[in-house]
């Protein structure tokens, strides 16, 4: 629970981004993994393009809740 | 109902969904056969179906409070947050097939807990059904809260009951509990239960949007005709 609470705030500041490398080597090699793609570096890509499109959806949904409200006061405005 | 208004539980649903992609995307998991990176799709699978569940329950609240007070408001929520819920389910559905192809071999095996979540949304489907085919409001709203009810009632024991008293190819499944040490370590705890609140917090905000719009729509036909 501890734990939880301390990664969420290390999110927050962004610093979390650090350990995810090192934590990553640590682990068994066995089984077939993206170890490749990792270490390439691409797939800071793949998580940038989907961040963006993320980012760019939540942009458009803020939109629309603001075109709501707008639309909510003419309403109590004008229909009374 | 103020609170759809205020948007600082909308920037946190945000903020959960990119720790969600970031973290799902770039966080240490096991290496376990057969899974491979695949086992990422926990992030964003199994919460769909978490949000689901909770967006359901929601409506059923909702649904409940319809009848106990008449007010047609409450109505609006339910039937806005059971649509909703319907989205998540479909993509459940959807991602679930996609994941199944890679690793089970087939979109569709007749896994109890797939056969399963495919009639709960069939029974909800039929909920929309029913809403479509009566035109008096009031009846309406009254009839559908109450197949609501029985709705949520045939889903639960769907989903969380039936398929764990045979044997499935979903974890945790054949009399197990569900994320037990094995199926979910630490790590992927941590990501998986943001995303679900980051999921349900996403359909929460749309379930309010629609419910926003249609109160609108309301108000808009009651002066209509009022002054016709």
């Amino acid at each position: 629970m501890i734990k939880l609470k301390i990664n969420t705030w290390l999110l927050l500041s962004l610093l979390w981004l650090l350990p995810v490398a090192s934590k990553a080597k640590e682990l068994q090699q066995s089984v077939e993994m993206a170890d490749q793609f990792r270490s390439d570096g691409k797939i800071y890509v793949v998580v940038a393009i989907i961040l963006i499109l993320v980012l760019g959806l939540s942009y458009y949904a803020f939109r629309i809740d603001r075109k709501i409200t707008n639309l909510e006061k003419r309403v109590d405005e004008t229909v009374k | 109902m103020e609170w759809m208004r205020k948007s600082w539980w909308k920037i946190l649903t945000v903020v959960l969904i990119c720790y969600t992609v970031v973290g799902g995307l770039l966080f240490p998991v096991p290496r376990l056969p057969i899974l491979n990176e695949t086992i990422r799709i926990v992030h964003f699978h199994p919460p769909l179906w978490f949000a689901m569940v909770i967006l359901f329950t929601v409506s059923v609240v909702y649904a409940i409070k319809f009848l106990s007070s008449a007010d047609l408001k409450h109505d609006t929520m339910s039937v806005n947050f059971a649509k909703v819920g319907i989205w998540l389910g479909i993509l459940g559905l959807l991602t679930g097939m996609a994941w199944a192809k890679f690793t089970w071999g087939e979109m569709w095996s007749g896994d109890p807990k797939q056969n399963a979540a495919a009639i709960g949304l069939l029974i909800y489907f039929a909920y929309f059904v029913l809403r479509g085919s009566i035109d008096d409001q009031a009846q309406k709203a009254k009839i559908t809260a109450v197949y609501n009810i029985f709705a949520f009632a045939a889903l639960i024991p769907l989903l969380f009951i039936l398929p764990r008293l045979t044997d499935s190819l979903h974890p945790g499944n054949g009399g197990n509990p569900g994320f037990n040490a094995y199926d979910l370590d630490n790590n992927l705890r941590m990501v998986f239960y943001t995303a679900v609140i980051g999921w349900t917090l996403l359909g929460v905000w749309f379930a309010t949007l629609k419910t926003r719009i249609d109160l609108i729509n309301d108000k808009i036909e009651d002066k209509y005709m009022a002054s016709s």
